[in-house]
């Protein structure tokens, strides 16, 4: 059987208006959603560097790692496995991201002289002279060898020191035996505060 | 290729007002569920919602208040409100989650004119299509709840999806994932109710005796729902005490839409029904 061009046309737009006309709709039941943005992102289990709680943490990466690329966080999101925090995440945590990636990250040393109004960028070799020296100036100023009942202290009281909750345990190990062999007594510890 | 979800509702499409059946067993049918007594108001899951959803940020200003926005906007789906209420000398601080609640009579799809523009899944998520929205904004009059925001810029409207891309791939949403407090919790409807209702319980023996379950029937319930410690004071958190979501316009569009479709059969058939009895027209009728 043949059918015309004229027999086809004709067929073809009956049968779609009585398709219509019964209120059938053709379109498949099925949408699109958008796709997961970390469906091929590689997972880098780490921890929170905010506070002390210390949660767990996914980090999201894409990039092969490869020598001739520069990887990307895409994504951080709380570690279900972790038994810290079970996944969840506080608003600074959940925003841990921005740390990588924020185009406002300062990147160097901040250095307000006295007597100015601005903050001004420094390199690092002058903030750690600066810190050397002002270290050392107070340390002279303040360090007492003997207390007033004349016994050994070789103890500095004009400074203290606060660590922090981002640093690893090892590193919180290396500040207070330094800060102790400085003579410091005051070392405290941001959790604290 | 894209992931797939099946679907239930389409905006301005027949499965508007009678739901598609689904060729498989549906699935599940997810729910959040927020016990605002839990919650802390930390606005982890503010921030979750921006990270996860690539939202923009936005400028926001000290209004006087915990709350960081002022108002929900196409970038802001999620905004933790803070509602302070004097009660003669007492003093109430109200903290409330305001999110697209999901509706199962969604009011938004209802009043949506652009076929496809809001879609409402199997498992009970109902999601904005910006590709096929026209921008005309009666899904902000639809809803009961004063949820959708218009951008200005891409000239479409947008609200929380509740994560659908994390859901269909078997992730709780981000909110739900990041709460410290345990305040959103994420599962079956079912379970959820179950749980809401062991919640009032226990509210109601520490006594807050009007705690109730927030999931009004007015929209078919909800799939977003509260355990409300105060359920007397429902305006306070903004959450109206009987929203409805009516399908009204759209009903007398369907009627309109099948007398036409009457008409026409009854045209095709009497024309049938002519040529049957009288046969074709030839041109000596007109000599």
């Amino acid at each position: 059987m043949s059918i015309s061009r004229r027999t086809f046309l004709k067929t073809s737009v009956a049968g779609a208006m009585g398709v219509s006309a019964l209120g059938l709709d053709l379109k498949p039941a099925y949408a699109a959603v958008r796709q997961l943005k970390i469906r091929n992102a590689r997972e880098y289990k780490t921890v929170c560097p905010y506070c002390a709680v210390g949660c767990g943490t996914i980090a999201y990466v894409h990039g092969t790692g490869g020598l001739n690329t520069t990887n990307t966080v895409i994504h951080v999101e709380g570690d279900p496995d972790s038994p810290i925090n079970g996944g969840t995440l506080c608003p600074k945590g959940a925003s841990q991201m921005q740390l990588a990636i924020s185009p406002r990250l300062r990147k160097s040393p901040m250095y307000r002289e006295p007597g100015a109004s601005e903050w001004r960028e420094v390199d690092w070799d002058f903030a750690m002279d600066w810190f050397a020296r002002k270290f050392k100036e107070t340390r002279d100023a303040t360090f007492i060898q003997q207390d007033n009942e004349g016994r050994t202290v070789n103890r500095c009281n004009g400074i203290a020191w606060v660590g922090s909750a981002t640093v690893a345990n090892e590193d919180a190990y290396l500040i207070t035996k330094t800060m102790r062999a400085m003579g410091l007594t005051y070392i405290d510890h941001q959790a604290r505060i | 290729m894209s992931d797939t979800l099946s679907i239930k509702r389409i905006s301005a499409s027949p499965s508007a007002l009678i739901p598609l059946e689904s060729l498989r067993s549906g699935g599940p049918v997810y729910s959040k569920l927020v016990d605002i007594s839990k919650c802390i108001g930390c606005k982890g899951c503010e921030v979750a919602c921006k990270e996860w959803n690539d939202l923009k940020v936005e400028q926001t200003s000290n209004f006087g208040s915990m709350q960081s926005h002022q108002d929900l906007s196409s970038n802001t789906w999620l905004l933790m409100r803070f509602n302070e209420v004097e009660d003669g000398d007492d003093l109430h601080w109200l903290i409330k989650k305001d999110a697209c609640l999901h509706c199962e009579e969604p009011g938004c799809l209802f009043a949506c004119p652009a076929p496809g523009a809001i879609v409402q899944y199997q498992n009970g998520i109902v999601d904005f299509n910006q590709e096929n929205c026209i921008g005309c904004q009666y899904c902000v009059s639809g809803c009961p709840f004063d949820i959708p925001r218009f951008d200005k810029q891409t000239k479409t409207v947008a609200k929380c999806n509740m994560c659908i891309d994390r859901v269909e791939a078997g992730l709780e949403p981000a909110c739900v994932k990041t709460c410290p407090t345990n305040a959103i919790e994420w599962g079956i409807k079912d379970d959820m109710l179950a749980q809401a209702e062991k919640k009032v319980e226990t509210l109601r023996k520490r006594g807050y005796d009007h705690a109730a379950v927030y999931n009004p029937g007015g929209v078919g319930g909800t799939h977003m729902m509260y355990v409300v410690p105060h359920g007397d004071r429902l305006n306070d958190y903004s959450l109206p005490a009987h929203p409805v979501a009516s399908p009204g316009p759209l009903r007398g569009l369907n009627v309109f839409q099948r007398i036409g479709s009457y008409l026409f059969g009854a045209g095709v058939i009497s024309a049938l029904a002519h040529f049957l009895a009288v046969g074709p027209e030839s041109p000596e009728d007109h000599a």
